[in-house]
């Protein structure tokens, strides 16, 4: 040790700088290595589907017509990006994703609390959420659209798609939290709203992440749907308008933008998940 | 009863806790269970007691009765003479694990029973962060439960279970999750820090050793249905009026006699 004794008060004297032994140092440029590797073969995948989606139909291995490609996709892309176009229809569909969203997940959390706190309630309903969430839920679109209107069916469906599921998953997610962990409200005197809020919410936030994680998925598709069936705006409408005029430019971009959403959606969520449950074991 | 072994001078008066006549059946419709049948114990203030029985007697059965977070099918618990209803902020029921909640840090985990109870909670933290430093846990306060080793989340969950300034500490077999060094040393500091503040416990346990060295009576269980089978006041009048360690008990020429006599009552057949 030095005799200027400036190193810092909690460092052991003898304590070595903490190095990597060759071996440890080995190991960890391999996992690295691996890492890069796996992200260089994705991003290379990710090129190579464009470049294959670019060439095919240009050199009339696929019919150009039917599969569009990228450079047609472009001018299609700018021209409704400057006419503030591409801007608006993709905002009305995420914005009906995020109400169908919150009002589902929402939804889904509430019910899920009543029939926790009513076993009786739960006895009784369980068969009936179990069918609810086997029908397909798309299929009442059509009806939604003429019960609640353009606007409001698309919200209908986004919300049903995910309301059972998300109902039925925390649900569980409530009974799996730790017995004992209640028990252990309950020494202290905790009434059952205590335990609701203090023990049983906070114990299932793992399983709201993953129903969370089903739930902006399965909206997304709801809202689609029912762009599909009823709108004049957003991005399932332009699918379908694209399809219908055979203009498959603009469906393909569509398409396309509905791809990098999700994308952007999945990695919120992933972003949410590791921040949140980084002290769960 | 030789007044020798009682401490702090506590004198025989109306016990803290007394249970009176308890039967409890669990009723599922696969069938009933008989978990315990005509228990009576009364435990007086500063008292240690030890409850040591084959596994599923009903040892923790008793516990939960006494805690209140169940009622029994016949028979009453009484704590300073009232008939217990319900949990009672005066008890303190410490459970078989930690059972930290691993989204909470050590320090909201111990406040956990002050929120449940409306207590103060300024005070609370004070009393909590002053017992966490006690007990070693200074610097782990801010610290999540998966950063604590075994011993160090077990001493966190007693700092939790004390928080709230109990009379009368129920513990169902504290130590038994933890490796034996840890659960002697751990046993060790409990015992001091217990018998400092002139607490009352109820000790569930299976270990033998542990029972006599901890306590100051151990009542012995018999199989299911659970009645008291004995109950053995334990001293060690060899070693002076100054109550050594438990692990320095262990030592003592009055423990084989208290081991063996347990033992057998216990009535263990190996190979069975
Ligand atoms: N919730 C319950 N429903 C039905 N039977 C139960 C229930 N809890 C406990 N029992 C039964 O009651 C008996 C006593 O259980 P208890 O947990 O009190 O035993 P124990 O003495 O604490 O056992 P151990 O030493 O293994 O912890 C056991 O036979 C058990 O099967
Ligand atoms: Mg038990």
């Amino acid at each position: 040790m030095s005799s200027t004794s400036t190193s810092a008060p909690d460092a052991a004297p003898d304590a070595a700088p903490a190095e990597a032994s060759p071996l440890y140092a080995a190991y960890l440029r391999r996992i690295r290595l691996e890492r890069h590797l796996v992200r260089v073969v994705q991003i290379a995948a990710l090129v190579g589907f464009f470049v294959l989606w670019e060439v095919a139909p240009r050199a009339h291995w696929v019919n150009p017509l039917l599969t569009s490609y990228p450079s047609a996709m472009w001018p299609v892309f700018v021209d409704m990006l400057s006419k503030g176009e591409l801007l608006y229809h993709t905002w009305v569909t995420v914005e009906e994703t995020i109400v169908g969203f919150v009002f589902g997940f929402g939804g889904g959390i509430a019910l899920a609390i009543g029939l926790w706190w009513s076993r009786f309630a739960y006895k009784v309903v369980d068969p009936f959420m179990v069918v609810a969430n086997a029908m397909p839920k798309t299929a009442l679109a059509p009806i939604f659209y003429i019960w609640l209107g353009d606007k409001y069916s698309i919200y209908g469906i986004a919300i049903a798609v995910g309301l059972f599921i998300t109902t039925i998953m925390l649900y569980n997610g409530f009974n799996e939290v730790d017995p004992n962990k209640v028990k252990l409200a309950r020494t202290f005197g905790a009434s059952r709203s205590q335990i609701l809020r203090k023990v049983v919410l906070p114990g299932s936030v793992p399983t709201m992440i993953a129903a969370l994680k089903i739930m902006v998925g399965l909206s997304l598709v709801g809202v689609i749907v029912g762009e599909f069936q009823s709108s004049k705006a957003g991005l399932g409408y332009l699918i379908v308008y694209g399809s219908q005029i055979f203009a498959m430019n603009l469906a393909m971009m569509a398409i396309t933008i509905l791809a990098v959403i999700s994308t952007v959606m999945y990695v919120v969520i992933f972003r949410f998940e590791r921040r949140v449950l980084r002290h769960r074991q | 009863m030789k007044p020798t072994e009682r401490r702090n001078g506590v004198r025989d008066g109306a016990p803290k806790v007394e249970v009176r006549d308890i039967g409890l059946r669990y009723l599922a419709e696969s069938g009933e269970t008989e978990a315990l049948r005509r228990i009576n114990l009364g435990i007086e203030a500063g008292e240690f007691v030890s409850i040591v029985g084959p596994s599923g007697c009903g040892k923790s059965t008793l516990l939960s009765l006494i805690a209140g977070i169940m009622p029994p099918t016949e028979g009453n618990v009484l704590v300073d003479g009232v008939p217990v209803r319900g949990p009672n902020p005066k008890l303190a029921y410490m459970l078989q694990s930690d059972f930290l909640f691993e989204w909470r840090t050590i320090i909201e985990n111990v406040m956990i029973g002050p929120e449940i109870q409306g207590l103060s909670l300024k005070a609370a933290r004070e009393r909590g962060e002053d017992l966490l430093s006690r007990y070693g846990l200074g610097d782990f306060m801010n610290h999540y439960p998966n950063q604590l080793s075994g011993g160090m989340r077990q001493r966190a969950a007693l700092a939790r279970t004390l928080v709230t300034g109990p009379d009368v500490l129920l513990l169902d077999e504290p130590f038994s999750a933890l490796d034996y060094q840890t659960r002697l040393t751990l046993a060790d500091e409990v015992g001091v820090i217990l018998r400092r503040e002139g607490k009352t416990v109820i000790l569930v346990t299976h270990d033998i050793s542990e029972a006599i060295t901890m306590t100051d009576r151990v009542v012995v269980m018999s199989r299911r249905p659970g009645r008291i089978r004995a109950e053995h006041q334990i001293g060690f009048p060899s070693l002076g009026p100054k109550r050594p360690s438990p692990f320095h008990l262990r030592k003592a020429e009055e423990f084989p006699g208290y081991f063996d006599e347990i033992w057998n009552e216990l009535d263990i057949h190996i190979g069975a």
